[in-house]
């Protein structure tokens, strides 16, 4: 019986096996640790009980502060003095300050810092972002960020894997987003647990990167332990961009992928040449229907940016639908750029000189509303749709407000509207 | 070992989110967490719960964020365990890194409310009704994560476990 690309990822990070099996509990090297001003101040302080005067490898750790920063308050600002502190005391190199910082799961890709068949662990739960460049990228919590910052291994189980297979050409104004919506909306929000959703076929091989990340970024939203996409041309493409652009040293990298006799515990298939935009309603992201279902209900916000869709496609998206538009007088629109280089590409590109115009807020890169962090929560009563990743209760703010998910053109659409909407209602 | 403790019943999918909300994360002091517990899945928890009181969750709880403020925050409030149909895995590796016991007892939980006694057997693997003769059996641990909870929580396991 042959391997999933997420066995052999984990099998050859294994010092003590020659063969693996789902279920086995294994202890695994890391390539790569990663954590932000809200988990890392208890990895940092469980680390510190350890006593070790090192940690494990200086390069191979990321710290940022993404979550509440530029400080939202006192506590949020100690926080962050905390990161730094520590970074500074144990030589860590990937440390970013605001002005240098993004959000983390586009921030690491960009730079060339995860690379095609590693091994990496964040304390975030969005960390399954990263298996778009072919690596079993998980989220982990804070005292295993501290262990791995100490010994560079950690405890896994191995998980079966599910295979989805997405053939077909998208639709205008269907990506991603809308292709992770739909499979979640299938799922359920466990009906991935404890699972690897590996995620093949056509469709997926023609996809930018910048779709594939925000498919493996909600992997998490049907409870698996990671997303993963094989590395191909274009990852291949995208990551060397990234080493050359960042002199990064580490450049060796290894593309694995799934034998034709591995066992998968589910195969799920799906042709999207039909779908329309998806949207996730209150309050479970599997609350899935077509954006046709949805349409009028009037938002109060509209949220583009995150981890999810906060990269220069995304924008760029958004732009096109904003464009000689104006945001509806009784809607905010928030667009937040993921990265530094994102944000000063949208400002070259234009995109952000036509959100400006439409009467929309364009921010400095941070998580900000997605967890109800800050740069706009919402009030009581008050809607919101937004290209972020989860809508539970009380997730963008007060506990009686409602948040809907959707791809960038969809969120656009709806500020213009002031209600949910498509480009083509426009 | 044996717990036992009064029942604070929920349903499925309880998320991180609604057990400590980002508005909180500012903090990882486990005496202010504690004081925000379960707060937008019920707002009253924090003032009803007392030392020993054992929540008992429907499929998939925990599921949502990675943030250990929200096993943290359970076992500030005086938790002793959590029982659940099925755990979310981050979840799941936070309460046993930090030393919560978290027990995946899926037959006993319909038969719950709000307010039970329920009695907990660790070595027996079994959680029972305090007065009733019916003992649900509980998933076991692998022997590594017997280990760690054994010993405390990772860190713990780590400082007396490890060779290097």
């Amino acid at each position: 019986m042959g391997y999933t690309i997420s066995e052999k990822i984990l099998l050859s990070h294994t010092k003590s096996k020659k063969d693996i099996a789902p279920g086995d509990f294994i202890m695994a090297k890391v390539d790569f640790c990663l954590g932000n001003d809200i988990t890392a101040p208890i990895a940092i302080n469980e680390f510190r009980k350890l006593g070790k005067k090192k940690v494990f490898n200086q390069k191979r750790i990321a710290l940022v502060p993404d979550h509440f920063l530029p400080a939202k308050d006192m506590k949020s600002a100690n926080q962050a003095v905390t990161l730094k502190d520590f970074a500074k005391e144990y030589g860590i190199t990937n440390y970013f300050e605001i002005g240098r910082v993004g959000v983390e799961h586009a921030l690491l890709p960009e730079r060339g810092l995860i690379l095609p068949g590693d091994l990496l662990v964040g304390a975030d739960s969005h960390t399954c972002t990263h298996g778009a460049l072919g690596a079993f990228t998980t989220g982990v919590g804070s005292t295993d960020l501290a262990y791995a910052m100490a010994f560079g291994e950690l405890w896994f189980k191995v998980p079966e894997s599910i295979k989805v297979v997405f053939t077909g050409k998208t639709r205008k104004w269907v990506g991603g987003k809308d292709l992770i919506l739909h499979l979640i909306g299938d799922l359920g929000v466990s009906g991935a647990l404890y699972r690897s959703l590996e995620f093949t076929g056509d469709t997926i091989t023609s996809m930018p990167m910048d779709d594939r990340f925000s498919m493996c970024n909600m992997a998490i939203e049907a409870g698996a332990k990671n997303g993963i996409i094989a590395a191909d041309k274009t990852t291949e493409s995208y990551v060397k961009k990234g080493l050359r652009r960042y002199k990064q040293v580490r450049k060796a990298y290894k593309v694995y992928k799934s034998d034709k006799d591995a066992d998968y515990a589910e195969v799920k298939e799906y042709n999207v040449s039909k779908l329309e935009p998806m949207v996730a309603a209150p309050h479970l992201p599997s609350n899935v229907k077509p954006v046709s279902e949805l349409k009028d209900i009037k938002v109060d916000q509209a949220v583009i940016g995150s981890c999810t869709n906060g990269r220069i496609s995304d924008l760029k998206q958004a732009a096109n639908v904003l464009k000689n538009r104006k945001v509806n007088p009784d809607t905010r629109l928030v667009v937040i750029p993921a990265t530094q280089a994102i944000y000063k590409e949208a400002v070259d590109e234009g995109y952000a000189e036509t959100i400006i115009k439409a009467g929309g807020v364009f921010c400095t890169p941070n998580c900000g509303p997605c967890l109800g962090g800050h740069m706009g929560i919402l009030g009581e009563g008050e809607t919101a749709i937004a290209t972020t990743n989860r809508n539970f209760v009380g997730r963008m703010g007060h506990p009686k407000s409602f948040v809907y998910l959707s791809n960038p053109a969809i969120a656009a659409a709806s500020a213009v509207k002031g209600a949910i909407a498509h480009p083509a209602d426009l | 070992m044996k717990l036992k403790g009064k029942i604070f019943k929920f349903g499925d999918d309880i998320n991180t989110d609604e057990i400590i909300p980002a508005r909180y994360l500012n903090t990882s002091d486990p005496g202010e967490l504690a004081r925000h517990c379960m707060e937008d899945a019920d707002p009253a928890f924090h003032g009803k719960v007392k030392e020993g009181d054992i929540i008992a969750g429907g499929e998939n709880f925990g599921c949502g964020s990675s943030r250990e403020h929200a096993p943290i925050a359970i076992k500030a409030a005086g938790v002793s365990c959590v029982i659940a149909k099925s755990f979310a895995r981050i979840f799941y590796r936070n309460a046993i890194n930090i030393g919560l016991p978290i027990f995946g007892c899926p037959e006993i939980i319909d038969h719950l409310k709000n307010g039970d006694t329920v009695e907990v057997d660790i070595d027996k693997g079994e959680a029972s009704k305090a007065k009733n003769k019916t003992a649900y059996k509980m998933e076991v641990f692998p022997g590594f994560i017997k280990d760690i909870i054994k010993k405390g929580g990772l860190i713990a396991y780590a400082k007396k476990g490890k060779k290097k």
